[in-house]
């Protein structure tokens, strides 16, 4: 591919900048997809690193595995709170005529426990178990419907689908409305420099709108017997079924956002690792069993959400450096995914790996991704149909990358299938 | 070694041996016993090697403690009760010979 010339130049350049000068907030070097060369030089010389000036201010850059967990599960220390910063290298501002959401991946205990308890069942294994035959049936329809032989975008016709319908199924949602819980996930995340939305006022406006349709399924939903949908068991459980209005809409567009990036793009990731890799396609193809063992490799492959951020409360030491109070800390999950102490061959996509759970991605501690056996679950009913159907899903172009330091992005990616 | 048995959630139950200093986790994992996942490699960190510990020996064992790491955990798992620990953080001790562990249908 033409991105490997490209890269040894690269690859000059960046191993030329003085350590200290590194700043890995750059949206640039991950839409370059050239981040993983920043990071390898970091673990290396200076695992926790501080980067004096940025576009989104100092921060220091945590970097290698055992690090990560120590930060991640020090929540006394290390807080999420949204009024601190939050839980992204961009601070959570409070913008004029922005909405404020409340959301539980952003407090601290003891508010982060009650509500994360709360909405807990809705992707609790039990729960799963009864949407599976949903989510594969709908699985099935989406890739049956796609043009054998004949290029197209997958992240459009599949990746984005079988996120969007999961969600669709996860709270019972209108069926053939579905693709406003994309337009509400991107709006939630977006600011106006994006492009999704022209300004605070039009995403605050658009909320509002997702607010008033969500009021609607819940009032609904409050008056008929219980069912296992997300809002039904909102509007049952003595838990939440009085929570304020903002907290109810804030958890909700959590779940929307937490369900749909992240998986979407490991949907996308694991047919582009399969492709660079077709020794590790070849296994697959003969045994379709180590689609077990490959679900938990694509999202340590990928590590769809590259960071979380905390800010601490306290003096605190890692890795031989003082972090001081109020400082920001980066805990770069991207860069502890190919810790090379922690992870044999860490820098390879090997889909029957031995230890293949024993990642970063979903973070550690009591903020760990609550969707994680979902996304999980999508991946393997994706893959297992896709086995039965085509003998390959073969990408036919360069993918292209999203800007951000956040989402590690796929936003296109030109595939043509192969009947088996 | 010390023997330990592990009762899935369908009633299978399955005796092991661990050496004397490791935890009921690797207990599990050294001898495939299935619905132990342990993502985190046993540092507490992520509450996928839930186990009930059988109510004869919940004293002896040790309940969770409110406010440690463990209990702050637990609290998200489906199904925890009185009787839910981590197996990552019980120590398999020669006095812990004969333990009896249950294991949830699904780790979360």
């Amino acid at each position: 591919m033409s991105i490997d010339t490209m890269e040894l130049d690269t690859a000059e350049k960046i191993a030329a900048i003085p350590i200290d000068e590194i700043d890995v907030s750059r949206p640039s070097l991950f839409q370059q997809d050239t981040i993983g060369l920043f990071f390898d030089r970091l673990r290396k010389e200076k695992p926790v690193h501080y980067c004096r000036e940025s576009h989104v201010g100092p921060f220091w850059s945590i970097t290698k595995f055992d690090d990560i967990m120590a930060v991640d599960t020090n929540h006394k220390v290390f807080s999420s709170e949204a009024k601190l910063g939050g839980i992204a290298i961009q601070d959570m501002h409070s913008v004029e005529g922005a909405l404020e959401l409340e959301m539980f991946i952003a407090m601290d205990p003891p508010k982060h426990d009650q509500q994360r308890k709360a909405v807990t069942p809705a992707v609790a294994p039990s729960n799963l178990l009864l949407l599976e035959p949903t989510i594969r049936e709908r699985a099935c329809q989406i890739l049956d419907d796609l043009p054998i032989g004949e290029e197209f975008d997958w992240v459009d016709k599949v990746s984005i689908e079988l996120t969007t319908m999961t969600l669709a199924t996860l709270f019972d949602f209108p069926w053939e409305e579905r693709r406003k819980l994309t337009r509400w996930s991107d709006v939630t995340t977006a600011a106006p420099e994006t492009g999704i939305v022209a300004s605070y006022e039009a995403r605050r406006e658009e909320l509002i709108e997702c607010a008033m349709y969500f009021k609607g399924l819940w009032d609904q939903r409050v008056n008929e017997p219980p069912r296992n949908d997300l809002i039904s068991i909102m509007a049952h459980s003595p838990a939440t079924k009085d929570m304020p209005f903002l907290e109810f809409l804030g958890n909700l567009l959590l779940l929307i956002v937490g369900g749909n990036d992240t998986t979407r793009n490991s949907i996308s990731g694991g047919v582009l690792a399969l492709n660079q890799n077709p020794t590790e396609y070849r296994k697959l193809n003969n045994d379709p069993s180590l689609i077990a063992s490959m679900v938990p490799e694509i999202i340590r492959w990928q590590t769809p959400l590259t960071h979380m951020r905390r800010t601490a409360l306290q003096d605190w030491e890692i890795g031989g450096k003082q972090i001081k109070k109020g400082d920001k800390v980066v805990m770069w999950y991207l860069s502890g995914n190919r810790d090379e102490t922690i992870i044999d061959q860490a820098d390879r996509f090997i889909i029957d790996r031995k230890n293949p759970r024993h990642h970063l991605s979903f973070g550690y501690g009591i903020h760990r991704c609550m969707g994680n056996r979902l996304a999980e679950l999508q991946l393997r009913i994706i893959w297992e149909e896709i086995h039965k159907r085509f003998a390959k899903v073969e990408v036919t172009g360069e993918p292209e990358r999203l800007y951000s330091t956040l989402v590690r992005g796929i936003t296109k990616l030109p595939v043509r299938l192969h009947a088996r | 070694m010390v023997k330990v048995t592990f009762v899935s959630s369908d009633g299978t139950r399955r005796e092991v041996e661990i050496a004397e200093g490791e935890t009921a986790r690797e207990a599990a994992l050294f001898n495939g016993v299935p619905g132990i996942d342990g993502d985190c490699g046993g540092a507490c960190a992520c509450a996928t090697c839930h186990v009930h510990v059988d109510p004869t020996w919940i004293d002896k064992v040790g309940r969770l403690k409110e406010g440690e790491a463990e209990a702050e955990l637990l609290q998200f798992a489906e199904g925890a009760s009185e009787y839910s620990r981590l197996a990552c953080q019980i120590p398999m001790e020669a006095e812990m010979e004969g333990l009896v562990l249950h294991v949830p249908a699904q780790q979360y």
